[in-house]
């Protein structure tokens, strides 16, 4: 068999392995989705009010969940690629990876089958929190149904770019504790970013951090797509970003699996 | 010279400072059964992850052929042959005994209803069908060694390295092991084992390496390893020291253990010698309270090409004669 259709078709496997487990234990992927409603409730029922005011414009509640969801659906992202790393950590502790690379399979296709399943369940989950969301009120405004499209788009390019980097912290972790400790800045990130308050209200020498920072970008993107604000440079700089992620974490979490084992 | 399913010349790895494998050379015929024999830390486990392409031979290793391909240049080839059962155990404990020989035969590229088929035959064979719907992390030692054999052989490779198969295994499923290792070779194919227990060796290996320390330090089938070493006796033993001292000064080529009241008879445990040993003992008027034959066996030759002494307990592969 070629390299292509092998590389596929396995990659295709270790995706069905890899789902069965997410299928078989679901807990750690629920987990993950608590702390992103939690927030998200936190955010609009507890401080909604006093946070509106830091929007400025005379908002309200309402107005702080249109504001507050693009950076929870991100922040969704962040948390489930935590599993990707743990789930990584804890596979290659495992006796299976030794039988896998020493089959005449496609290399790639472990980490492949791990990428490709974080993902998928990185969307399950933003689908679901979104849901909530909409649940509580949020609605887009005239967002057209390519602006839709590229939303979706957006939200599983930088789940791709998060996974891969999450995959990397897996593997050079020692176990899933680490895995898990390692990968905890990509759910704290979007608390320093736009997420919850305007970049503008944050200390100057702070500002230029949490402007560039990879969230903030995604988030202002998001918030262009589905509410109609200005976009801008976010666009193109969240895309780079999440290429320039995707590819490092790519790199990283390949030359970590071809490297002899331990 | 019949074809070598495993071909090493000059094997070597070493971590830092640290030399694991001092140049190593095996030769494995297709069909046989090769056990890697060595106490803990020997190198067995780092020879066994060389050669079934886990890592990779250390720079100074010379060729290194197994079925035929070049270990460096071609692994992806040697992996299509090989099946490997480590040493701890390959399975997938959150899935079932049966999705992992599904994974295993989606991974082989079968076809469904061939996979299915392959995988059922070898769950029936193994024992594992009640337990197929069962997570695998639920399975006993020898359940989890089973299946990992099992998912081995859903390739069909040529040559299968098993590294210590038995180890952790209760007497039962270790014989239930051995018996299917030699199925395995009956049907062509060739295995690697490494084991740290001689009698494993000795049952099952056409031939035997003792790796000790990085290095070969012996190599035969288990027959031409004993010969290597004297080391059986006919062992004597009185209960009354005026009895021992006597039957001492009638056997003068006896070895004396004065501790023990014992007398050792050099032998080679055949039933001619043994037959004329009696004899004589029944001429002399000598009467042993205890007799024991020792015929040497792996045990020696190991401790003794391994530098260590044979411990004094060690009476498990002796018989009474009774």
């Amino acid at each position: 068999m070629s390299s292509l259709p092998l590389a596929v078709r396995d990659s295709a496997t270790m995706l069905r392995r890899n789902l069965l487990h997410a299928r078989r234990y679901p807990s750690l992927t629920l987990n993950l989705l608590l702390t992103p409603v939690m927030l998200l409730l936190l955010f609009v029922y507890i401080f909604g009010d006093t946070m509106s005011a830091g929007i400025g414009g005379g908002a309200d509640r309402s107005a702080y969940i249109a504001y507050v969801v693009p950076g929870i659906l991100l922040m969704t992202i962040g948390s489930t690629v935590i599993g990707a790393a743990v789930s990584v950590a804890t596979d290659m502790s495992e006796g299976i990876i030794a039988r896998f690379r020493t089959m005449a399979i496609h290399r790639g296709s472990v980490l492949i089958g791990h990428v490709v399943g974080s993902v998928l369940q990185s969307v399950a989950s933003v689908l679901l929190v979104g849901a909530v969301a909409v649940a509580i009120g949020f609605r887009s405004t005239d967002a057209t149904a390519l602006e839709w499209l590229a939303a979706i788009g957006l939200l599983a390019l930088f789940a791709l770019a998060l996974t891969w980097i999450a995959v990397g912290m897996g593997m050079a972790s020692p176990n899933a504790e680490a895995a898990s400790n390692s990968a905890m800045p990509l759910i704290l990130l979007p608390l320093i970013s736009s997420a919850f308050t305007p970049i503008d209200a944050m200390p100057g020498w702070f500002q230029p951090i949490a402007r560039y920072q990879p969230f903030t970008p995604a988030i202002e993107t998001l918030r262009g797509l589905l509410l109609g604000s200005e976009i801008g440079y976010n666009g193109w700089l969240a895309v780079a970003w999440s290429i320039g992620l995707a590819a490092l974490g790519y790199r990283w979490s390949t030359s970590k699996f071809n490297a002899d084992p331990k | 010279m019949t074809s070598l399913a495993i071909a090493a010349n000059g094997l070597r790895k070493s971590y830092g400072d640290k030399t694991v494998l001092d140049g190593i050379d095996l030769a494995v015929p297709e069909g046989t059964i090769f056990s890697l024999l060595g106490p803990n830390g020997a190198g067995k486990t780092t020879a066994v992850k060389i050669l079934s392409t886990l890592i990779t031979a250390g720079p100074a290793s010379g060729e290194i052929r197994v079925a035929g391909h070049d270990l460096a240049t071609d692994p992806q080839a040697v992996r299509a042959a090989i099946g490997v059962t480590g040493q701890f155990s390959a399975v997938d404990g959150l899935i079932t005994g049966e999705e992992n020989m599904l994974l295993m035969a989606d991974l082989h590229h079968l076809s469904k209803a061939e996979g299915r088929r392959v995988c059922a035959a070898l769950l029936e064979r193994f024992d594992l069908t009640d337990a197929a719907k069962k997570p695998a992390s639920t399975y006993s030692g020898g359940m989890k060694r089973r299946l990992d054999i099992a998912m081995t052989l859903v390739g069909d490779p040529r040559i299968i390295f098993l590294d210590e198969p038995t180890t952790g295994l209760d007497p039962r499923s270790r014989h239930n092991m051995w018996q299917i290792i030699r199925e395995l070779v009956t049907n062509g194919v060739t295995v690697f084992l490494t084991t740290q227990y001689l009698e494993e060796a000795d049952q099952l290996a056409d031939r035997i390496a003792v790796l000790n320390d990085g290095k070969i330090a012996a190599q035969g089938t288990a027959e031409e390893l004993k010969r290597l070493i004297p080391g059986g006796h006919v062992r004597l033993r009185f209960y009354d020291p005026s009895t021992y001292r006597s039957a001492a000064r009638a056997l003068r080529e006896a070895s004396r253990d004065d501790e023990a009241l014992a007398l050792q008879i050099p032998s080679d445990g055949s039933q001619r010698e043994l037959r004329s040993i009696l004899d004589w003992l029944d001429s002399a008027g000598i009467e042993a309270d205890e007799l024991t034959v020792h015929t040497p066996d792996l045990d020696d030759v190991f401790f003794a090409l391994t530098g260590s002494t044979v411990p004094a307990q060690n009476n498990q592969t002796e018989e009474n004669v009774r």
